[in-house]
């Protein structure tokens, strides 16, 4: 395995792979790879990604250098993407990078020899995200194939939409319900490559029954072109107790976080409520991944 | 020539034929004919065509387009010819096809991608529908249609 640009670059059985080897990561094997230097480029502000990154690579007894916004460095003087990689490159064994524009991971990749790793490129793709989101569902079900799985909220600027549908085609989900509001509906770019059934639709009371994942974003305001259309969509959804009543047994509800209102807080306490949990493998599945790209 | 229109054969250059009717002063833009380059130029408009109803034709006089500006052309006109003409003869036929990947002559419509944000950045689509023709930027996913091609070529 070399780069992670998109959802897209795991083929199902390295999905598995990188499960499997997580599960043995949580069970206690040791895997340390001393000699490595993981260079951390965050143009973005970050808390789980960077730290669980960060967490990783120093519990497989990894060196981390990098920086966590662009203040502080080059960058400010005008230093281009490009040029900035060329250095991380020089000084590290896999680059880690978070940026505002889309299409800066694989632009990275491409001027780096270096693996790199996309931890969020705009609007567009976060891959090892979905890697924790899909983990997550394979270690409650043991299985993603034939669930139900209901994408609710920012479907349209959540770049941890994109990647999950496009990790999904690496499985036999049984149904895909798509639920936002109009204006925030995922880009058909991403729809049209998809390779099983999905549904559109506005609200979830009509499916909640039947869903196995409930999987909530954040409205991505900043994302948005401007103020005005923001404030027209902001707290237009939230996972409040009456949806909760309405899920099924043994259903779960996940989201990327961070939340902001979308998850009512008393909702914390629910069975159902798996999003910490969620987070918690963030670390684990880093730690495998990173095995995976540079061997142990 | 069809409607009684006549324009009289080049001795050496480029003919293409069969360009969807009112795109033929996109065609020149591409190949930057502006006018002033001293070459004779013919310019048909709106004649009707069996083929694909009304077209228009270019010829060009002591000018032989190269291949980048031939797939560019297949993007506004995917189903027009190229001869190259020689000595009155047609001298090679251009195989037109739209490019699977094109790199470096188009601007992704999204003022996020990369490829507008870095000096270094360059462009690239693949094309995942020919007919209608949908380019798609390697890097950000964003598409761009038939009509966004034309109106980035007129612009």
């Amino acid at each position: 395995m070399e780069d992670v640009i998109s959802a897209y670059d795991f083929s199902r059985d390295q999905y598995l792979e990188i499960f499997s080897l997580a599960d043995e990561i949580l069970k206690g094997r040791k895997i340390k790879m001393k000699e490595k230097i993981i260079a951390e480029a965050f143009f973005e502000p970050s808390t789980r990604t960077a730290l669980s990154f960060s967490a990783a690579a120093q519990r497989l007894g990894m060196n981390v250098i990098g920086f966590s916004s662009q203040e502080g460095t080059s960058v400010v003087k005008g230093e281009n993407l490009a040029d900035t990689i060329r250095m991380m490159e020089n000084y590290s064994d896999c680059i880690v990078i978070r940026h505002k524009f889309d299409g800066a991971a694989k632009f990275a990749a491409e001027v780096s020899s270096k693996p790199v790793i996309n931890a969020g490129d705009g609007k567009h793709e976060h891959p090892t995200q979905t890697l924790v989101d899909l983990y997550t569902i394979f270690k409650t079900f043991n299985t993603i194939d034939g669930l139900n799985f209901g994408l609710i909220g920012d479907l349209r600027y959540a770049r941890t939409v994109n990647s999950l549908l496009r990790g999904l085609t690496r499985f036999k989900p049984k149904s895909v319900y798509l639920i936002s509001p109009p204006p925030l509906k995922a880009r058909k770019e991403i729809l049209r490559e998809l390779n099983y059934e999905y549904v559109e639709l506005n609200s979830p009371y009509d499916v909640l029954h039947d869903l196995d994942v409930v999987y909530v974003t954040r409205i991505q305001k900043e994302r948005f072109p401007d103020e005005v259309e923001y404030e027209k969509v902001k707290e237009s959804y939230t996972i409040d107790e009456k949806i909760v009543n309405s899920m099924r047994k043994g259903s779960i509800i996940l989201h990327p976080l961070p939340r902001v209102n979308e998850i009512d807080r008393k909702i914390d306490v629910s069975p159902h409520a798996k999003y910490f949990y969620q987070a918690s493998l963030a670390v684990p599945i880093r730690q495998a991944l990173f095995v995976k790209i540079l061997g142990e | 020539m069809e409607n009684g229109l006549i324009v009289t054969k080049i001795k050496d250059g480029t003919v293409i034929d069969h360009i969807p009717a009112g795109r033929a002063l996109a065609v020149l833009k591409i190949l930057g004919i502006k006018g002033n380059e001293g070459n004779r130029v013919a310019l048909v408009m709106n004649v009707d065509s069996h083929r694909i109803g009304k077209k228009d034709i270019v010829k060009i006089e002591e000018r032989v387009i190269n291949n980048v500006e031939s797939e560019l052309i297949t993007l506004i006109a995917p189903n027009a010819t190229i001869n190259i003409i020689r000595n009155y003869e047609v001298a090679e036929k251009r195989k037109l096809r739209i490019p699977d990947i094109v790199v470096g002559i188009l601007k992704c419509q999204n003022p996020l991608c990369i490829t507008n944000n870095d000096p270094e950045g360059i462009s690239k689509f693949s094309s995942v529908s020919k007919v209608p023709i949908v380019l798609k930027c390697d890097y950000c996913d964003t598409e761009l249609t038939e009509d966004d091609v034309l109106r980035q070529i007129l612009s």
